[in-house]
């Protein structure tokens, strides 16, 4: 709708929490150089909820995965939190995703071995916290997403739009600077889908948190503040 | 508490295939254990026997006798204290499958340079006064039911008829180890039928044994004694009763052989087979692992889970295994109704038992943990959905 093109919203003066400037990515196949992101510029600021639209291969979650840091350029520059994460080694990619971004996943990607609770706690098992105090922050936790009373449950006792309420909850349990969503609806029917997309509204509106989402559904992307197409690896409009 | 749950929950979601790993590898550690028990066993005979006495056979072979005259000269050679003779008598009790050893031995002389054979004083005078007089080995008694005064006869191979002894006493090893499944009678009784009933030379044995003051001397001792028969019609080899013993044992050499070697084989397929289930597991869990590395888990973390669920599946099959092996040694022994002295399941075997279910456990894990820590997270999370 009119959010589509929008530039960001004034910020002048403040650091952006993501900032890509000149970033590709290639692949090299034999002899073949298969471009999938071309010299890209980006700046997302903080509290920002912006939702990546493009057609299937145009290398959405390839970008989605350069920002969260777990895929790596093959050029160009990208801080994210003020850090250049292309220059850090695994381990400290590693510790530096589990201080500053929730993901959430198309297939929610929760252990089927662990409880809704075992699966929201299990970035908490990174940090130093008590088990009183991861408790605590679990129960608050899936409070937010309304399964409360789902917490002992396993996932593949769980319907799907409940168990990306789960994956939810596990994306925020580190209170994270940034939230990347890739595709969190794409496997949900329409009122679950909605349901979804709200909880997401609310972490952006009452919490704060920026979120970058990757989505085909154009009524998903009216939900964001901001819309970026993508088309053949470049950014348009 | 976290690693291990997730190891354990990881570990029970087939639980058929977990089930069935678990029983391969019981099955392989308690046959690893089994086939060592009897190559132990096989040895053990060796070990029990000492090196304090000699052993004087035929310089071509066990099966050529000497001449019962060599005793007197062998007793002559310094540094011996007692000679007795004994000749293998090979008779089958009832029928073939109850085969156990039978000597015709020099009576009082013989058991003198045995201490370890104890026999009660009585008993050993009812031997040493009866002509067809016999005595067995508790062991052996106790496999037949036979108590003193029992008539045994056995069948003989090598001279043939009949042969019916009065069993005058049952003798106790002084050691553990002491062979007890043996059965002796008297030389002169064999040596004098035979001479009188079938006409032969007689007046010959399989091999002498002597008892030598100084262990140390043995090997001393044993060149005097083949120095004397030296340019006989019949040379001597002489050594230790322990080299004897393990000259035995070298002729199934081929044989122990191959059963060491296929005791390892079992463990390595095993291991083949393990390490194939592994590699399955963890490949269905590229995704999961892929997602906990985004979530910030190291490489290594993941590595641990696929290696502790491995070591575990590994070391419950292993010690299953290990317990295993006490019975199916024992109903082994029953079956082929062997009374292989030694038949049991020794510290070193359980120990080199549980190593093995170690080496499987952690090499099975080696390929899918390096692997699962290389994947990369992109790659990993492709493989969903
Ligand atoms: N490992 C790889 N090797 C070669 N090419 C790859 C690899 N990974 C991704 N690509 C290519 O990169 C391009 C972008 O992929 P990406 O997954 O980012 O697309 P997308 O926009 O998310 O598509 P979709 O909407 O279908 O999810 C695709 O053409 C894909 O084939
Ligand atoms: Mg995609």
């Amino acid at each position: 709708m009119s959010a589509a093109a929008q530039p960001a919203p004034a910020a002048e003066g403040r650091q952006p929490l993501v900032a890509i400037h000149g970033l590709s990515k290639y692949y090299v196949r034999g002899d073949q150089v298969i471009p999938v992101l071309v010299d890209l510029d980006l700046d997302v600021y903080a509290g920002e909820y912006v939702a990546l639209m493009g057609p299937s291969g145009s290398g959405k979650s390839t970008l989605l995965n350069l920002i969260a840091g777990i895929d790596k350029p093959s050029s160009g520059e990208i801080r994210v939190t003020g850090v250049d994460i292309a220059a850090l080694s695994d381990s400290e990619l590693a510790l530096w995703r589990s201080m500053h971004v929730g993901f959430i996943f198309q297939f929610y990607n929760l252990m089927p071995v662990l409880t809704a609770f075992g699966n929201v706690e299990l970035p908490l098992q990174l940090t130093t916290l008590s088990r009183a105090e991861r408790r605590e922050r679990v129960a608050t936790a899936l409070e937010l997403v309304g399964l409360t009373d789902r917490a002992t449950h396993l996932p593949n006792e769980l319907s799907g739009g409940q168990q990306q309420r789960v994956a939810i909850a596990r994306a925020l349990i580190t209170d994270p600077t940034l939230i990347v969503a890739d595709e969190p609806t794409g496997d949900l029917d329409r009122v679950t889908a909605q349901e979804i997309l709200g909880l997401l509204a609310r972490l952006n509106d009452e919490l704060g948190k920026t979120i970058i989402m990757v989505t085909h559904d154009p009524k998903a992307a009216e939900t964001a503040h901001r819309l970026i197409h993508l088309e053949k690896g470049v950014l348009v409009g | 508490m976290f690693i291990p749950l997730l190891v354990l929950r990881n570990a029970f979601r087939h639980k058929l295939r977990t089930a069935l790993t678990i029983l391969g590898i019981v099955v392989a550690i308690a046959a690893f254990g089994l086939l060592r028990t009897l190559v132990d066993a096989w040895y053990a005979g060796a070990n029990a026997s000492s090196s304090a006495r000699l052993v004087t056979r035929s310089a071509v072979s066990l099966v050529f006798p000497l001449p019962l005259s060599y005793a007197q000269k062998i007793r002559q050679v310094p540094g011996i204290t007692g000679v007795a003779w004994a000749n293998w008598f090979g008779g089958v009790y009832v029928n073939e499958r109850n085969f156990f050893p039978q000597f015709a031995i020099s009576g009082a002389g013989y058991l003198d340079i045995y201490p370890e054979f104890i026999l009660s004083e009585g008993e050993r005078k009812a031997f040493l006064a009866d002509r067809t007089g016999a005595i067995a080995g508790r062991k052996l008694a106790d496999k037949f039911g036979w108590k003193v005064g029992d008539q045994i006869p056995l069948r003989g191979t090598i001279y043939p008829g009949t042969w019916t002894f009065n069993l005058r006493g049952i003798y106790d090893g002084a050691e553990p180890s002491t062979d007890t499944s043996t059965f002796f009678f008297h030389y002169d009784y064999l040596n004098e039928t035979v001479k009188q009933r079938y006409g032969r030379a007689g007046d010959s044995t399989g091999v002498f044994v002597e008892s030598i003051v100084h262990p140390e001397d043995a090997a001393d001792v044993s060149q005097a004694i083949d120095a004397t028969f030296k340019n006989s019609l019949a040379e001597t080899l002489t050594e230790t009763e322990k080299a004897f013993q393990l000259g035995f044992v070298a002729m199934s050499e081929a044989i122990l052989g191959a059963i060491q070697a296929v005791s390892y084989i079992v463990i390595v397929i095993i291991m083949a087979v393990m390490a194939n289930t592994m590699a399955m597991t963890a490949r269905e869990r590229y995704g999961e692992y892929a997602t906990l590395k985004a979530l910030g888990f190291g490489n290594g973390f993941v590595a641990l889970l696929i290696f502790f669920e491995s070591l575990g599946i590994a070391l419950v099959g292993g010690l299953l295994g290990i317990a295993l092996t006490f019975p199916v040694s024992h109903a082994f022994v029953e079956t082929i109704g062997s009374l292989l002295s030694g038949f049991r399941v020794s510290q070193q075997t359980m120990v080199i038992q549980l190593a093995a279910a170690i080496a499987i456990g952690v090499v099975a894990a080696v390929v899918p943990a390096w692997r699962a820590a290389r994947v990369r997270i992109v790659d990993g999370l492709r493989a969903i959905g």
